[in-house]
């Protein structure tokens, strides 16, 4: 009695079947991702080609070395993650559940590097609401009117004329899409705690790795999504 | 020849328990849950429009307050559009009839599917505590800043009650494609499905496609409204017309997951009651995916007033005019379908009949309100109210109940009273045009929407409308009666009482757990009504 | 029955992946004018587009697949694209 078989559910005629209607379903799923995620992007790009000088101001804001160093993570555990599926389709348990163990720290220190930034964010009160104010100890950009005609009141400023309220809808962006990223981020940690414990029981084999595939894919879908986000909210200069 | 086992064991009765139900993963029990469940919001929502239709007797704001009535018609519309539309037949109908449609033992994702109705359900739970405790008074379209800053009504509530559902609705369409893709019989290329699998193919295109978009935009108003991470507010440079584009990119294709399904059901029904092949199947097949694809590039012409440029405005007029052309490919082909039939008038025939001429009328209109020239005048009057009535109203509901009753007998084993469904279909036809066709001339003659309150010479016209409401209230509540008193009471179906050509109409009424005891497989096109199943030929041929 | 990526693609890709991050870096640094954005998202699509073949399998898949993978960010063009022919064409208030 093959394994493979084992978990074919009954309302498919094969593992073959099974497997490609998973595949299909992901993609599908990432389908669904990739418009939720863009209607933030869209969002965003409008709001950018309004106020550049604004989104200038509000990047610069932003740790670029955290960034940067986030988004080496996120890849690195792309590779871990593209590892683990490899260790389940050549019948290696033991490879499976280290890859995996490795994608989950990878992805709990860009968690960790994440809720630093935040904290710091908090602190420095540009958190978009009844937080938000732009004006900080020796920062010279302290403009006491939100209508962005301000150039001649304070002529030492390079950028040209923008507003706090802009500045404002920046940080929005930079919450909701850093904050649906942390949050999808988290629930892949979690699925890929059960495949961790799953794997050291040796249930995934040739036979059968579906799932730590088709985690796989939600897992690098994520980190494009963190390969947009870098550069367009850490590097407008 | 039927497949049933002698014990008379069928997926009704396979296990009486209450969690037996409530955890099943058949997608028949599904579809029947789905069935109660949007039927209770049909109810909810219709008995918001009794209310307000009471109330626009009279010119003068006298049985509800305004903010009163924009709560009212808010419910109407979020209940019937994210509660009952969206879901009904898909959720029901799709749920019950694909797999059975393609020889399958159910969809590809059987736990998947039982989560979207937990996940309708909490949505709903969200939406109807919204009313509970107060209400909601920006309309079922959430237009910001009014929804994001300055309404005073529970608008998070009811916009996350709409994003829940979202998801009901996404795993739906993610079921449905995956499902026709990989889980077709041997011999069912797709050329030889039926063409309500094509109609829920493209319809779940859509709901996968255009969903998330508006799962976002609620999701930031929610966010906005309750955390102040404001991207619409203008005080802060936020763009209003930002939301509507995210919205109506949406909402505008979710027209289409409404009416597609119903074509559907509409190509099932024809066929079977005119005892003819489909005129022009391919186009009929190609034009529900065009509908799919050119409903996605239109959303602009809810918009032409908005403060989009005009030139924008200019695009979006332009391509509305393409999207009416597969429906009326459709419409001339379900005509010709009759032609030379032998045609009969039972209840689903009915159905069908009154959905192709109110669809065709509320088409037609729709291509006024395409014309930028003609919006200008018509825009948030009651033409509007109109013209998507007719397609919802006369067009989806009715392919519903259509359909309802054509498949009644498969899914609970019983025939429904005929005498009584011709009837109530009757007093539904008339109730509807005389609710509705008023509301044309209000619209035209400048009555605006959403308002409690109006000048004294639309009153007649707003006595019809009323009146016409109560007529298709009643005519409403008779089936529900109806089909329930058949449960008990109705005469015993067979296989296939209609004689229908399908894999569904093969099974036994109602089937067993598992559909099929072994996969069938397909060698003939649908809709094979002139070929005799006995000898495989030709019918009255030698 | 299904496709093993050598290990050394994987890593081949990911060297790639880091010069391509240390390339987004260092391109932010110089101001070209209104061609920095065109060039970042290039950068990340030339990513995201490694990631996409080699990390999720697409390259060895069926052309479905590629449909199917390729589906979503063609919607999302078309929203982009008519809410740029909406924002990029208004007029000013009170002109024309």
């Amino acid at each position: 009695m093959s394994s493979s078989t084992a978990h074919l559910a009954h309302h498919f005629d094969d593992v073959e079947q099974q497997y490609d209607a998973a595949q299909l379903g992901m993609w599908l799923f990432l389908a669904t991702e990739v418009l939720f995620f863009g209607g933030l992007f869209a969002g965003y790009a409008l709001y950018r080609y309004w106020y550049p000088e604004a989104f200038v101001v509000g990047s610069h804001r932003l740790d670029l070395w955290l960034g940067g160093i986030n988004t080496a993570v996120l890849l690195a555990s792309s590779l871990t993650m593209a590892l683990a599926v490899r260790a389940a389709q050549t019948s290696d348990s033991r490879g499976t559940a280290n890859f995996l163990g490795w994608t989950i720290l990878l992805g709990s220190v860009f968690l960790g590097v994440k809720a630093y930034e935040y904290h710091h964010k908090f602190e420095e009160r540009l958190v978009p609401g009844r937080n938000f104010s732009l004006s900080e100890k020796g920062d010279k950009s302290n403009f006491p009117d939100r209508d962005g005609s301000s150039s001649t009141a304070n002529g030492k400023l390079d950028l040209s004329p923008f507003s706090p309220g802009h500045v404002e809808l920046f940080f929005s962006f930079y919450f909701a899409l850093t904050g649906l990223h942390a949050t999808h981020m988290v629930i892949g940690i979690a699925i890929l705690v059960v495949l961790v414990v799953a794997a050291r029981r040796g249930t995934f084999s040739a036979d059968y790795f579906t799932p730590v595939e088709i985690t796989g894919l939600y897992w690098h879908f994520v980190d494009i999504v963190w390969v947009f986000l870098f550069p367009l909210l850490y590097l407008i200069r | 020849m039927t497949n049933s086992p002698a014990d008379g064991r069928n997926y009704l009765n396979a296990d009486y328990r209450f969690r037996s139900w409530l955890l099943s993963t058949d997608h028949k029990r599904i579809a029947v849950l789905f069935m109660i469940s949007v039927t209770m919001f049909f109810f909810v929502g219709g008995a918001a429009a009794v209310l307000f239709r009471l109330e626009l007797m009279s010119p003068r704001g006298d049985l509800v307050i305004a903010e009163t009535f924009n709560k009212l018609f808010t419910l109407h519309g979020v209940v019937m559009i994210f509660f009952f539309l969206i879901p009904s037949i898909p959720a029901v109908l799709g749920n019950f009839l694909l797999p059975m449609m393609i020889g399958a033992r159910d969809l590809a994702f059987p736990r998947l599917n039982l989560a979207s109705w937990y996940i309708f359900m909490t949505g709903g739970v969200l939406a109807v505590g919204a009313i509970v405790i107060g209400g909601a008074d920006t309309g079922w379209t959430f237009y910001t800043p009014y929804s994001s800053t300055y309404s005073n009504t529970n608008v998070v509530v009811m916009a996350l009650g709409a994003f829940v559902a979202g998801f009901s609705s996404i795993l739906t369409g993610l079921n449905f494609i995956v499902t026709i893709h990989t889980m077709r019989a041997p011999g069912l290329t797709w050329f030889r499905l039926p063409l309500f699998v094509w109609a829920h193919y493209a319809t779940s295109l859509i709901m996968v496609l255009g969903t998330p978009v508006v799962a976002i935009t609620l999701l930031l108003v929610a966010l906005e409204r309750g955390l102040g991470i404001g991207i619409f507010d203008p005080k802060l440079g936020g763009d209003p017309i930002l939301f509507q584009h995210m919205f109506w990119f949406y909402s505008h294709p979710a027209v289409y997951i409404m009416v597609l399904p119903s074509m559907g059901v509409v190509s099932e029904i024809v066929t079977c009651f005119s005892r003819n092949r489909v005129f022009g199947y391919r186009f009929i097949a190609y034009s529900s995916l065009a509908i799919a694809v050119l409903g996605f590039l239109v959303w602009g012409h809810h918009m032409f007033v908005s403060g989009q440029s005009i030139y924008a405005g200019m695009i979006f007029s332009f391509l509305s005019m393409f999207v009416a052309v597969p429906s009326a490919v459709k419409v001339f082909n379900w005509t010709a379908t009759l032609y030379k039939g032998s045609v009969s008038l039972e209840t689903p025939m009915l159905y069908a009949l009154g959905f192709i001429g109110l669809f065709t009328l509320g088409g037609l209109t729709g291509l006024f309100l395409a014309t930028t020239a003609v919006d200008v005048h018509v825009h948030d009057t009651y033409f509007v109210v109109a013209h998507f009535h007719y397609i919802m109203v006369g067009g989806a509901v009715m392919g519903y109940l259509g359909g309802v009753h054509f498949w009644w007998p498969k899914i609970t084993g019983r025939m429904y009273p005929e005498w009584w469904g011709r009837l109530s279909a009757g007093i539904i036809f008339i109730g509807f045009n005389l609710t509705f066709f008023p509301q044309f001339i209000l619209g035209y003659l400048g009555m605006p929407r959403r308002v409690h309150e109006y000048v004294d010479e639309f009153q007649v016209l707003n006595v019809m409308s009323s009146a016409g409401a109560s007529i298709l209230g009643v005519g409403y509540l008779i089936p529900l009666a109806y089909l329930i008193w058949s449960l008990r009471y109705g005469a015993k179906a067979g296989d296939n009482p209609w004689g229908a050509q399908g894999l569904e109409w093969t099974t036994q009424s109602p089937p067993t757990t598992f559909n099929f005891p072994e996969t069938p497989v397909v060698e003939r096109e649908a809709y094979a009504y002139d070929v005799d199943p006995a000898t495989g030929h030709a019918a009255g041929s030698a | 029955m299904h496709h093993v990526v050598p290990k050394a693609t994987y890593y081949h890709v990911s060297v790639w992946l880091a010069v391509l991050l240390a390339l987004t870096v260092a391109a932010a640094q110089f101001d070209l004018g209104g061609w920095n954005v065109p060039l970042a998202l290039a950068i990340a699509i030339a990513k995201a587009t490694l990631i996409v073949l080699f990390f999720m399998h697409v390259r060895y898949g069926s052309p479905l697949l590629k449909l199917f993978a390729a589906g979503g960010f063609l919607w999302l063009l078309i929203m982009f694209a008519f809410i740029a022919a909406d924002v990029l064409t208004r007029a000013p208030i009170g002109s024309g």
